[in-house]
């Protein structure tokens, strides 16, 4: 889907971005990640040529592009930025239709649109349509940013510090409503954050850069269990046990899941990428007498009850203490 | 304050032609600017490197006082309504070249980031974000803009384009608040009215805004029109004519109430009417007589058939106190006496107008030739201050009193040449600011006295008779003494181009009045 080689960029003498490379298949979340300055929003603005890159090359879907009309490959792109950005003068729903407007969409299914998208995103579209960005929370104004990104359904989205500038309570809960949004399971998202937990929560893969250059490449457990280097031991070894806690996922333990259900009811529908605690969490907090939760991978479905997850959850602890 | 209204509607015509002309002048210079400043505005917020050296450059344009950089323009541009829409166009450009900049520079980085990268082209970026983000900062420099160059645009007439400044210089040379008022009022409302209209636009929002821009876009170039407004029925002769001469009561009013002619007039600087003429600004002028430029110029000076004018013959005017116990200062400056004919002062004035010398150096000079040069005494006495107008001839004057005064006695001379007109000398000697200033009789006449109109008529064409007059009345009205006339007689006279002159057979006031 997307794909980097050797990737590099100075500025003067400064060099800040070194030969990175990586793969990405539609559908996965790269989190780049890594501590102030070490190049990772200079590696994501030369994904959309924000910024250009001294050396190396971007392919999208196959095609180099550097090749591209500029405007054209960000319209295929969405991009969320920490300070939000949005049109001080636009109404949110004005916000969220530029991209379509630019692509010449008809007014009836911009309309669509832009009511679908408030309406996933939580806002009420009746309350929030018309009003200003300065009338808007903090928390409101990201959610409007990422309708935004999302309005003319690119195929990958770009994230700087999306969550960055919110408050923790505030963040933590528009990423779990971000991650549960249906309309992103298909995306290939490529996301910079400096906040390693949300990094392992969200990404698929891990890209962790210090000084421009990459230190490791590859999914979260491999991060975890094995290093690549003193600088990645380093860098995860102080939060890993809220690392372990977040990286164990649902997908991780499918095999052992029934594939029948084992009691009556309704069952919750739950992403095979939530982390074993949030499902734990989402479980315990279905009012029903015996929860039960359902889950795919590769078009089979397991399901599962509380008891399920603690008990895996509890061989997960083991294993990793052995 | 009943004063003024009475004058403004006894003039209401000329007032609203002005207060049209006025909102011309500023609204078409503010035009060109913004044409010329918002687009170089928003290219130095591409080109950081030169904005600094163009706001420096706009900067010190905006230094330039007024009047000098109309006096720039006038060798370059001629006058009229050319250099002053110019002068006022450079100087709006700073604060709308400065607001423009500004606005855009201020947007957000964040928004202007996010708009790129959602896929907005540059072109999108300047319309759709940063030039409406930018708007009510663009119309703060508009507005200030227009503030600034309805004020500028009084120092129009002085170079003849016009405006509510031809009521300001006017009152200015007569001695006349009202008629200052007559112009300083209109202007100052004209300012305020424009800054709250463009404040109330500046506070609509961008979305509104670009609904009225279709409007305004219409208003501007009409408004800018304004000044032409007048000029289409605009009947007789164009003429341009010095403040002082349009209020004076031997002056404009005079010769049309003589003969009956018309003119649309233009209040011009004196020393710039000349030139107006000469380039076809327009085609009549009230020159002086001696003036130099009237042969430099090839001016044919009309016969005052009908005697509109009293004779001028020049003298200086003294305190009568000390006229009698300094004996010795009326001794030293009667030795002018009869000395300077007509062409003599045609001559000297030739040679500071053209020659480019300097008063003092041709009167030393004529002083010389005369043989009455004396060096100066330096006795470091009491000190005596001569003043004079505004215009080449008394600045001469002005040099032949002084070197006098100082060769024959023991006063040290303190000149204060160019005081704006007639009454502002005249209320300065009375007041005793000044000890004397060189006067013309038939101006003693009719602008500082007021004789019956039978006498008059009965002395106006006999020049040692309106001496006489005058000498008594202002010795007994006055206390100030006529020294011997000098022997000259600058009278006012209408001009034209020889040329236009010749063609149209015009060779006195009275065919003029004919033709117009």
């Amino acid at each position: 889907m997307i794909k980097t080689k050797g990737l590099t960029r100075h500025f003067g003498d400064f060099t800040a971005v070194k030969d990175v490379s990586f793969e990405l298949q539609e559908g996965e979340t790269l989190a780049l990640i890594g501590p102030s300055g070490c190049g990772k929003t200079t590696t994501l603005k030369m994904l959309n040529r924000l910024i250009t890159p001294t050396a190396g090359q971007v392919w999208v879907n196959g095609q180099d592009i550097s090749q591209q009309p500029v405007v054209q490959l960000r319209r295929q792109m969405g991009y969320v930025i920490q300070d939000m950005g949005l049109f001080p003068h636009y109404t949110v729903a004005e916000n969220i239709a530029v991209v379509p407007k630019l692509l010449g969409w008809e007014k009836p299914k911009i309309q669509e649109r832009t009511g679908a998208l408030l309406e996933q995103l939580g806002l009420d579209t009746g309350a929030f349509a018309q009003k200003y960005p300065h009338e808007l929370s903090g928390g409101q104004q990201q959610r409007v940013g990422i309708a935004r990104a999302l309005a003319a359904n690119p195929p990958i989205i770009l994230m700087d510090e999306p969550f960055g500038a919110l408050d923790p309570l505030t963040r933590q809960q528009i990423r779990r409503d971000f991650m549960e949004l249906e309309e992103l399971r298909s995306k290939t998202t490529i996301m910079v954050t400096h906040d390693i937990e949300e990094a392992f929560e969200m990404g698929s893969l891990i890209c962790l850069l210090n000084r421009g250059k990459v230190q490791q490449l590859g999914p979260p457990e491999t991060l975890l269990r094995a290093p690549a280097n003193d600088f990645v031991a380093d860098f995860v070894s102080e939060k890993a046990a809220q690392l372990e806690l977040r990286s164990a996922k649902l997908r991780d333990i499918f095999g052992q899941l029934p594939q029948q259900p084992p009691v009556e009811g309704e069952a919750l529908p739950l992403s095979n990428t939530l982390p074993l605690l949030h499902a734990i969490y989402q479980l315990a907090k279905a009012k029903s007498k015996h929860p039960l939760g359902t889950t795919t991978l590769h078009e089979q479905q397991r399901y599962f009850t509380l008891n399920h997850l603690i008990e895996a959850f509890k061989n997960n602890l083991q294993s990793w203490a052995n | 304050m009943g004063e003024l209204i009475t004058f403004l509607s006894d003039n209401r015509e000329k007032v609203t032609e002005q207060i049209l002309e006025h909102i011309g002048l500023t609204f078409t210079s503010l035009l060109f600017a913004a044409i010329i400043a918002i687009p170089v505005g928003i290219f130095i917020t591409r080109r950081p490197r030169l904005s600094g050296g163009v706001l420096a450059f706009t900067g010190i344009l905006q230094t330039i006082p007024s009047i000098a950089l109309l006096g720039f323009l006038i060798p370059v541009l001629g006058i009229g309504v050319k250099p002053a829409i110019f002068a006022l166009f450079l100087y709006a450009l700073l604060p709308i070249l400065r607001n423009t900049y500004t606005g855009i520079s201020e947007v957000d980085a964040a928004v202007k980031e996010a708009a790129l990268g959602i896929g907005l082209s540059k072109g999108q970026l300047l319309r759709q974000v940063e030039l409406p983000l930018a708007l009510p900062v663009i119309f703060a420099g508009l507005r200030t803009a227009t503030v600034i160059n309805v004020g500028v645009a009084t120092l129009a007439a002085y170079i003849g384009a016009g405006g509510l400044g031809e009521f300001i210089f006017g009152g200015i040379a007569l001695n006349n608040a009202t008629m200052i008022l007559a112009g300083a009022l209109p202007a100052a409302l004209l300012a305020i009215i424009f800054d709250q209209l463009l404040a109330l636009l500046q506070n609509t929002n961008a979305r509104k805004l670009s609904k009225l821009g279709k409007p305004i876009l219409l208003v501007i170039p009409l408004l800018s029109s304004a000044y032409f407004w007048p000029q289409a029925y605009a009947p007789g002769w164009s003429a341009g004519f010095p403040p002082e001469f349009m209020g004076r009561p031997d002056g404009y009013q005079k010769v049309v109430d003589t003969y009956g002619v018309d003119f649309s007039t233009t209040i011009i600087n004196n020393a710039l009417m000349y030139k107006a003429v000469y380039e076809s600004e327009v085609d009549v002028i009230s020159g002086y007589a001696t003036d130099g430029r009237v042969a430099a110029y090839n001016l044919r000076q009309l016969e005052d058939d009908r005697h509109a004018f009293p004779p001028y013959y020049c003298a200086a005017v003294v305190q009568k106190k000390l006229a009698e116990e300094n004996k010795n200062i009326t001794e030293a400056l009667n030795l002018l006496a009869g000395r300077i004919n007509d062409s003599v002062m045609t001559v000297l004035n030739y040679q500071v107008d053209f020659g480019k010398q300097p008063p003092e150096k041709v009167a030393r000079n004529f002083l010389k030739a005369e043989g009455i040069w004396k060096a100066d005494r330096k006795e470091g006495g009491k000190t005596l201050i001569i003043g004079s107008k505004i215009f080449t001839e008394q600045y001469i004057l002005v040099e032949l009193f002084s070197q006098l005064i100082n060769g024959y006695t023991d006063y040290d001379v303190d000149t204060r040449p160019g005081l704006g007109g007639t009454k502002i000398c005249f209320d300065a000697l009375r007041n005793g600011e000044i000890d004397l200033y060189p006067e013309y009789t038939g101006t003693g006449l009719q602008v500082l006295l007021d004789p019956p109109p039978d006498t008059l008529k009965r002395i106006i064409t006999q020049p040692d008779a309106v001496y006489r007059y005058v000498s008594r009345e202002f010795e007994e009205q006055y206390g100030l003494r006529w020294l011997t006339p000098l022997g000259f007689n600058n009278t006012y006279a209408l001009m034209m181009r020889e040329a236009q002159a010749k063609a149209l057979n015009i060779k006195t006031i009275s065919d003029l009045a004919g033709r117009d």
